[in-house]
């Protein structure tokens, strides 16, 4: 991040700079405890969450085939991750055939420093970025700023998280914990060229960025993408956008780079087909988005005159070892999961410190990072094992899909990998409570001792509701109260009605 | 370039983590909608398509055989209108000021044309959806990016139903560069409030050929 | 029918009520019923927890109290609780299988194939909408996740609560999100779930209703919990309890 010295009226969001984008800050629910009290930023994600979820319903309601695309993309998906090296190879043949040159990145210092070796090769000292969570994941702006080059996010929202030194918070809108006050404020401190007297319309913010990003464009040698994916059997890369910032990125330029996913990659151009109907209505809830932009290769005379294809592992093949958890690379990163989602909503994007946040985070963090295996991460309070705990499981996530990753079931198996890590581990205390509860609930005799118990306390508290209970149960009683025990088991309801029955 | 080592380990690394039996290659059940029901360049799939592209806040003017007319009516108050090779020369009897892209125009050269004018591959009724490939009267990507105002025109039969008859007709030359667009560029970013106009074009006009007269000239554009 | 009811391990030690209203019902509409000795938990609390594993005792005694269902001793299962019912369908047989006991997943599967939420079985396999209930109160009905995404209750327990004597039904806003309680997710995110359980709490005050109900005491725990805590005056009321609730037997709430 760059540095902001001298400007204190914007403070970043996290406060703290993060250390690694993938994963950052403490566990799940100490970073809640601090952004659940940002009353302001509960009310924005409010607004914004609810507003999302009704369009994406409209659009998704509106196609009668709706359940048969998201079928069909789930099970695109499911072949991509079985013929993955043959995909993998087929996608570097058809770029290469066409004027393209493919790299392979088996972690973020690899691929942070192919690109950085091309935009020096191309003699830049300022690029242009269309919004991507792989180069956000790799931590590419901050590499390029090492090496003495500037990279400048050119979406908006990625812009003004930029310009604020925030993270971002979300897959899609990334500045969607900030409002327009804070982000008039973060114009007229920041750019460098805002309007004099810029009020907070979002028109006024956007015709400010619009001006501030146009002599960029047009002078950039070199810009950066993602890929929302790339078709195997002919090499074409797409790139889907609403404000044409990756139009002026992808065209404009002479050399183009595209840092890529492996997991990205469609087996055929007819896969467009169910996936350009699947991304735009989960993703912004539009029938589509305003521009979608491919191309394969290089053109003579149109675009670029020279691209190239970063293929980034990055601990994804960790994720595809594991079948119960491979799905989580099925996502094409609509963000319709962090929409409905209840924990999300409440939090915020950052509570998960990471890039990916939301329902897909919880589950796609831990496995790059190699939740559970040897020396890996693991452990509910772990600033990693605890992501796969932030959720209730109420499986809106899963709902809302457009390819179906059942994310509650990966959610279940990665919070076995987050206590079961390989190697083992001394028993925490909660283990060994788990342990004996599991005894008493294994046995009809136990349990009954246990409602006969508790009817004993009801009879002592006289069935009235409990305010307070010794920790951990002050978890709950801080803000709930029990509702009264009952004074009589059901064990010895049944025995004098019938008899328990043998 | 990476050498061969990290590719081939990369590879492996795919290879090991599918295990010694990699899962069978899924089948995909296709089984949504292939083709539209409305059939390609039908009134009812032109009607679809001007009203989602009005959705979006196009603007949209239908015409039947004058297109000339419809053209200069939308360009008549700017003062350069760029035209890419391709385009038929009898919609253009109504401009003044055409800039040829020929010898190839700078980035700040395109910045000060007020608009382009052009014809299209495809549009999808469905979704409001006006597909470029870089065909005759298309041009490259730049020209269609730049300028303020891009107005283009849609013959009847270019109209299509749904994505994949879209799709299809693409991929005919899928190695073209594709431009989809589908309304004026936009942006939901600050507060979920959508603005129209960001980088890309800020004026979408689109006219929408009703019936083609002369044949030859209105269809000089597919190919 | 000879029916077997599952208290399940929450209602069969702190929430009784909703299983004896369950058998209330159940006997009223001319059925028999158990109430199985050896039953305690479906292990679902441990597998969402991550202690799948440590789970298998657990699955291994719910299965085994009610296997005898396979050879005709019952011909149903019902608990009142949508999350224990879709944990016996949805998790058993994977945790059972992937602990290394195939036989247990398979007898897993057919166990929980006669296994029911209640309101699927009053009206999908005892065929019945309206059991002959008594409630004069206004009540919001809050879907909880696993009955409403996991078994696809859909209308049932509106549809039986509509055809409740005296009952004014009051429509939820926000009816599908999750009251935040998520099992251990209420003790392990506390604060989360206390802020996502104001805002129900919030929604059920809105709708004027005297008594919120759902078709799991798990979640009306948190709920009633939490407006108990604000001394909302709303009462929780399990389904079973309402419909169970007639002129000659009314509702009493807490009383066993």
């Amino acid at each position: 991040m760059s540095t902001f010295l001298g400007m204190p009226t914007v403070r970043p969001h996290p406060a703290d700079p993060p250390g690694a984008p993938l994963r950052w800050g403490p566990s799940f629910p100490e970073a809640a405890h601090q952004t659940l009290r940002d009353e302001q930023l509960r009310a924005n994600l409010r607004t914004a969450t609810r507003t999302i979820r009704d369009k994406r319903r409209r659009v998704t309601a509106e196609l009668g085939d709706w359940e048969q695309l998201r079928d069909a993309g789930a099970a695109i998906k499911a072949d991509v991750m079985a013929r993955l090296p043959e995909l993998l190879t087929e996608l570097e043949a058809n770029v290469t055939a066409h004027g393209g040159v493919v790299h392979w990145a088996r972690d973020a210092a690899e691929a942070n420093a192919v690109v950085t070796e091309i935009v020096r090769a191309a003699g830049a000292r300022e690029v242009v970025k269309v919004k991507s969570m792989a180069t956000q994941e790799i931590g590419l702006n901050d590499a390029l700023a090492a090496a003495g080059i500037d990279a400048v996010e050119t979406d908006l929202a990625e812009r003004i998280v930029q310009l604020a030194g925030d993270m971002p918070s979300h897959i899609l809108v990334p500045a969607i914990h900030r409002n327009r006050a804070e982000i008039q404020e973060i114009f007229t401190h920041r750019m460098g060229d805002a309007p004099a007297g810029l009020s907070d319309e979002p028109r006024e913010l956007a015709m400010a960025a619009r001006a501030h990003l146009r002599a960029r464009f047009l002078r950039a040698e070199v810009a950066i993408s993602g890929a929302n994916m790339a078709i195997a059997e002919t090499g074409t890369v797409a790139v889907v956008e609403s404000e044409g910032n990756g139009r002026m990125c992808l065209t404009l330029p002479r050399v183009l780079v595209t840092v890529m996913g492996i997991e990205k990659v469609l087996p055929t151009f007819t896969d467009l087909e169910v996936f350009l109907q699947l991304l735009p209505r989960s993703s912004t809830g539009e029938r589509m988005n305003p521009y979608t932009s491919m191309w394969t290769g290089v053109t003579p005379g149109d675009g670029p005159s020279e691209f190239h294809l970063v293929l980034l592992d990055n601990g994804r093949t960790r994720a595809l070892a594991d079948e119960l958890g491979r799905p989580a690379l099925h996502c094409i990163r609509c963000s319709a999961c962090l929409n409905v989602c209840p924990v999300y909503e409440h939090t915020g994007g950052h509570a998960y410190g990471s890039v990916y946040p939301g329902p897909i985070g919880a589950i796609l963090t831990p496995q790059l990072l190699g939740l559970g295996e040897e020396g890996g991460p693991f452990g509910a309070h772990d600033p990693t094992g605890s992501l796969p705990f932030a959720s209730t499981l109420c499986g809106a996530c899963y709902e809302a899909c457009p390819v179906k990753i059942d994310i509650p079931s990966a959610l279940v198996h990665l919070r076995e990998r987050s206590l079961h890590p390989d190697g083992g581990h001394p028993p925490t205390a909660t283990d060994l409570a788990m342990v004996g509860a599991a005894r008493v609930l294994a046995s009809g005799r136990l349990l009954r001792l246990a409602g006969w118990a508790a009817a004993l306390v009801g009879r002592a508290t006289g069935g009235r509701p409990i305010h307070w209970l010794p920790w951990p149960g002050s978890l709950w009683t801080r803000v709930r109260d029990v509702p009264g025990l009952p004074r009589r088991s059901l064990s010895a309801w049944w025995r004098d009605r019938q008899g328990w029955s043998r | 370039m990476t050498g061969p080592t990290v590719r081939e380990e990369m590879l492996a690394r795919v290879r090991t983590a599918l295990g010694p039996q990699p899962p069978a290659p899924a089948g995909v059940p296709r089984d949504y909608r292939r083709t539209g029901t409305l059939p390609r360049g039908s009134a009812e799939a032109l009607d679809l398509l001007a009203d989602r592209l009005e959705d979006y806040r196009a603007t949209v003017v239908r015409s039947t055989d004058d297109v000339a007319a419809a053209v200069a009516a939308l360009l008549a108050d700017v003062d350069s209108v760029l035209v890419p090779d391709g385009v038929p020369e009898d919609w253009l009897t109504g401009l003044t000021g055409t800039v040829r892209d020929a010898p190839p125009l700078s980035h700040d050269q395109l910045d000060n044309v007020a608009a382009v004018l052009t014809t299209c591959r495809v549009a999808i009724a469905e979704t409001g959806t006006v597909v470029l490939d870089g065909g005759p009267g298309q041009g490259r990507r730049a020209l269609t990016l730049v300028p303020d105002r891009h107005v283009v025109v849609v013959l009847a039969d270019q109209v299509v139903h749904a994505v994949p008859d879209a799709v299809a007709v693409l991929a005919a030359h899928p190695h073209r560069p594709l431009t989809w667009i589908s309304g004026p560029s936009a942006t939901s970013d600050i507060e979920l409030v959508r603005v129209e106009g960001v980088h890309g074009p800020r004026d979408l006009r689109v006219v929408i050929v009703a019936a083609p007269t002369g044949g030859g000239t209105l269809t000089a554009s597919r190919t | 029918m000879r029916i077997a009811v599952f208290a399940t391990c929450l209602v069969g030690t702190v929430m009784p009520r909703a299983a004896t209203a369950t058998v209330r019902l159940l006997e009223r509409l001319g059925h028999t019923v158990d109430l199985p000795a050896g039953q305690a938990c479906c292990g679902q609390m441990h597998v969402n927890t991550g202690y799948g594993p440590e789970a298998m005792g657990v699955i291994r005694n719910h299965v085994r109290t009610f296997a005898p269902v396979l050879d005709g001793r019952w011909d149903a299962i019902v608990a009142p609780s949508g999350s224990c019912v879709a944990s016996t369908r949805h998790q058993q047989a994977d945790v059972a299988r992937r602990g290394g006991d195939g036989r247990l997943a398979h007898t897993a599967e057919q166990v929980a194939a006669h296994t029911y939420e209640l309101s699927e079985l009053l009206v999908d396999v005892l065929g019945v909408t309206d059991v002959g209930a008594w409630f004069p109160h206004t009540v919001t009905y809050h879907p909880t996740c696993h009955s409403l995404r996991l078994l696809r209750v859909g209308d049932r327990p509106v549809r039986l609560l509509g055809a409740v004597e005296g009952l004014e039904l009051r429509d939820l806003g926000e009816a599908e999100q999750c009251c935040g309680f998520g099992g251990t997710f209420a003790l392990k995110n506390a604060e989360t779930s206390a802020a996502m359980v104001a805002d129900k709490a919030d929604e059920i005050q809105a709708t004027g209703a005297e008594v919120v109900t759902a078709g799991d005491w798990s979640c009306l725990l948190n709920i009633a919990g939490a407006l108990d805590r604000r001394r909302s005056g709303v009462r929780a009321a399990h389904l079973a309890e309402i419909l169970a609730s007639t002129r000659d037997e009314p509702w009493q709430g807490a009383a066993l």
